[in-house]
Parts: structure tokens; C-alpha cells; sequence
């Protein structure tokens, strides 16, 4: 790997369908800058994030996950986001307790109508991870591509 | 009590009440107690053990065994009542088919803890007379206790048909000591802590196989798209990702037994994995224990509306 490549995080965002989908849309509508290594990931709902995409986002070389859903009380499905809240917590809390730095993942509630959030979300994790530097940690050394 | 037991057994399978006997007998070693199903009077009376060595949860193997027809007595300790319990409340075992014997249980010796060339253990009130190649000598039963029942969480059988010994009460040890070390850590060093323990995996799997909770008939790791399905450490991220999503996938449902940590050959503390997740259940959530009762909410399969946000875990700095 040459010494003097600026390091660009791979981001992963995984986006309910609903509103920050939408959100992540209305930013782009307005012609918001967001990094572009944010990679979005449609779902239908926050609550269908298995836990297992995060690690698995994070196998395949992500520096950071985040997951973008509606405001709880806001969800389409009514409850998805309660559930899924409850999930993450104890998910990052766990991957706090075995050492993963614990930046490199975030919950945002983000509704379609903000679009201004969601750049303004993304530019500030993508600037976290950038001073964190590379996912070291939680990497599988066979999915490496340097 | 292992006459007691004997006998029990004997009685309910001479009286036509079941058809089999779930219990222990001896395995490779003699502190090396492996669950066995009994039929007649004879493999009672010359195999059937129970002892300071009888840890190994019986409950997950009625998942199995209540499905066989015929009716099946298990011996049930206080923490694998929590278990049987659990495992009732989702409806894995088909409770028509078991007749619960509790037992009280003053807490399982790990035979790593009597030193080297044992030859035999006997108990004697409060103490061990250990046979060794060394000659003999006395340990206090305290001395010898498995970690998880030094800090054993409850003597109180939750389920049962018939007891043998004494209803307990649920203690007031404190089980999370060592978590709360490793909390007060650094990330960096909770880090290196996990890398040295975990590292030392080598995929066998008995945990996975052991634990209670662990139950579903078709298992991830067991997927070939899943990622973490090769059954030999591949490299950091393998046993990583293997004990962080089983930890995950029994988040809310571990009853804090402990077979985890006993079964594993490499002495990888897993349980602690799970009593972080038992913590801060209980701290987020309101106190929660998985198999105490028939009705509670599991606390993942239910929400409040002020329920904290994921950003708790950077604010409290690690919980």
C-alpha cells in the first residue's frame, strides 16, 4: 500500500426504506455534499437490520456502520424502531465490552424531510472514522484487498 | 443424596410413572460426569452417579428426549430449572412428557481445582478427601467450588413434580464483579484482554452444543453463507465474530448457567460475555432473569417508548 494515500473510510449506512432512504434522496434533491464513500444500504424497516450485517459489513472491510431510521414513534411498521433500538444498544454496548472502538457504529433517527440531517450525519461520521483510521480490530484478514 | 436419587429413580420407573431415567454416569474420568438416559433397575444401580461433579445441565437434552414418546424423569438443579424453565416458555420441550425431580444442589466442584493426579474425591460433610497418587489429603469443598457456583445466583428450584432435599433461596452474590473489572478497563486493554482469550478458540464448538439457549434446530453456524461456518479457527475475525453473535443470539435468554465456560477445553471465560449482556439488560431494562417465571416479556421481544438511545454506550463510556 503506498505510504502517502490519504486513507478514505468505507462506509456502511443501512437506511430504512421510509424516511431516511428518503432523507439520504432529499439530500442529493438539494444538492447536500456527502462523502461519497458512504455506501447506503436500502432495508425495509431499522428493526430488519440483523445485528449479523453489522459484523458482516465490518468482515468485508467497513470502518464504520451506521443505521438511519425513522424517529421512534414515527415507524412505518409502527414498533420496528423500538425493537430495533433496544437491539443496537446492547449490540454496541457488547462490541464496546470486547474492545471495538466504540465510534465506529451509530444509531440516527433521520425522516424524510431531513434531508439536511442526514448530510450533516454522514459528514460528521465519516470525519469520526477518519480520525480513527482503518477497522483493525474487527476485520477478516482474507477479505483484505491491500 | 446420590442413594436418594437411586432410589427415586428406581421408585418412578418400578411404579410405571416414566419409562426412563434422565441422569449422570461416569464419562472418560470419574470427575468427568456425562448426562445418560437409564431404563432398567440394573444400569441405575451400577451406573448412575450423582456427585460434586454432577454440573452438566440436564434440561436442553429434554428438548430431544420429551419428543421420543413415553414419559422421561430428569434430575433438575436449581440453575437448570431456569433453563428447563426458559426452554418450557418457548415452547421447545412438550412438559406432558417430563417429570421434574429437583434437587438441591450445594453448589458442583470443578476437579481442575484439587491439583494434579486425583484418583478419586470423597465427600465428607464440608470437606473433599482427595485420593491423589501423592497420598491423601483434605480440601474444603469451598475451595474446590466451580467459579459460576461461588457465585451462584439462586438454590430455589423454579419447576418441579417432586423435590429431593430443600427449596433454596435466590442468593445475593455478585456475579458481576468481574465484568465490571473489565468495564473500568480501556478499550485498548479490553481488547488485548478479549484478543488472549478468544484467540485460544479453536471452533469446537462444544459451547454452542452445551448451552441451553443455544437450541435452534437449524443453526447459523451451521449455514454455509453465513461467514462463520468453518469449523477451524481461520483467523481473528472467525472467533470473533463466532462468540459475539452467539453471545448476541442468546442475549435475553441466558439463564446464567455457566456450561458455557465449564465445557470449554480452552478455558475461554465466555460466560462473562454473557453476563455483560445480563448487566446491562438489567441496568437498561429493569432486572431481568431469563427462566424465573412462565410470563415476564423477554426483554429483546418487548420495548418502552423511553427506552435509552444506542448513543448510551459512548455517554456512560462503555456502561
Amino acid at each position: 500500500m503506498p505510504v502517502n494515500e490519504e486513507f478514505k473510510p468505507t462506509i456502511v449506512a443501512f437506511c430504512c426504506n421510509w424516511c431516511s432512504y428518503a432523507g439520504a434522496d432529499l439530500s442529493g434533491t438539494n444538492r447536500l455534499q456527502y462523502p461519497a464513500n458512504v455506501k447506503i444500504i436500502r432495508i425495509p424497516c431499522s428493526c430488519r437490520l440483523n445485528p449479523m450485517f453489522i459484523l458482516r459489513a465490518f468482515q468485508r472491510g467497513a470502518d464504520g456502520v451506521i443505521l438511519c431510521g425513522c424517529h421512534p414513534g414515527d415507524c412505518h411498521y409502527t414498533t420496528g424502531n423500538y425493537y430495533a433500538r433496544r437491539r443496537m444498544t446492547l449490540l454496541f454496548s457488547m462490541l464496546d465490552f470486547l474492545g471495538i472502538e466504540r465510534e465506529r457504529t451509530r444509531v440516527e433517527w433521520v425522516s424524510a424531510a431531513e434531508g439536511a440531517k442526514f448530510a450533516a450525519t454522514m459528514n460528521d461520521f465519516s470525519a469520526t472514522i477518519h480520525k480513527l483510521g482503518p477497522n483493525r480490530r474487527l476485520e477478516d484478514l482474507r477479505c483484505r484487498k491491500d | 443424596m446420590q442413594e436418594r436419587l437411586k432410589q427415586k429413580a428406581i421408585q418412578l420407573l418400578e411404579n410405571g410413572t416414566v419409562d426412563r431415567i434422565l441422569g449422570w454416569k461416569t464419562g472418560e474420568f470419574f470427575y468427568d460426569l456425562t448426562p445418560a438416559v437409564f431404563t432398567t433397575r440394573e444400569q441405575i444401580e451400577k451406573d448412575f452417579v450423582f456427585n460434586v461433579f454432577s454440573g452438566a445441565n440436564l434440561s436442553k437434552y429434554l428438548i430431544a428426549e420429551s419428543r421420543k414418546g413415553g414419559k422421561i424423569a430428569a434430575f433438575i438443579k436449581p440453575c437448570d430449572s431456569y433453563s428447563f424453565q426458559q426452554l418450557l416458555k418457548e415452547h421447545r420441550i412438550w412438559r406432558d412428557n417430563v417429570f421434574v425431580v429437583g434437587v438441591q444442589c450445594d453448589g458442583m466442584c470443578d476437579a481442575a481445582k484439587l491439583g494434579d493426579g486425583v484418583l478419586s474425591v470423597k465427600e465428607d460433610g464440608e470437606n473433599l478427601i482427595v485420593e491423589t497418587l501423592y497420598g491423601e489429603k483434605t480440601v474444603a469443598k469451598a475451595d474446590a467450588l466451580a467459579d459460576r457456583c461461588a457465585s451462584c445466583k439462586s438454590k430455589k428450584i423454579v419447576i418441579f413434580d417432586e423435590l429431593i432435599g430443600e427449596q433454596g433461596e435466590e442468593t445475593e452474590n455478585d456475579r458481576f464483579g468481574e465484568v465490571a473489572r473489565l468495564e473500568a478497563m480501556t478499550p485498548e486493554e479490553r481488547y488485548e484482554f478479549w484478543r488472549g482469550e478468544l484467540s485460544r478458540c479453536i471452533r469446537c464448538n462444544a459451547c454452542r452444543n452445551v448451552c441451553p439457549a443455544c437450541s435452534c434446530e437449524k443453526c447459523v453456524f451451521d449455514n454455509a453463507n453465513s461467514g462463520v461456518r468453518n469449523k477451524a479457527a481461520a483467523d481473528s475475525f472467525e472467533e470473533n465474530m463466532f462468540h459475539i453473535i452467539r453471545a448476541f443470539h442468546v442475549t435475553g435468554r441466558c439463564t446464567d448457567c455457566g456450561e458455557c465456560s465449564r465445557v470449554c477445553p480452552q478455558n475461554i471465560p465466555l460466560h462473562l460475555l454473557n453476563r455483560k449482556m445480563i448487566k446491562d439488560i438489567n441496568e437498561l431494562y429493569g432486572e431481568y432473569q431469563a427462566g424465573a417465571d412462565m410470563d415476564t416479556k423477554p426483554p429483546l421481544t418487548n420495548y418502552t417508548v423511553d427506552d435509552c438511545e444506542p448513543s448510551i454506550v459512548h455517554e456512560r463510556g462503555g456502561l
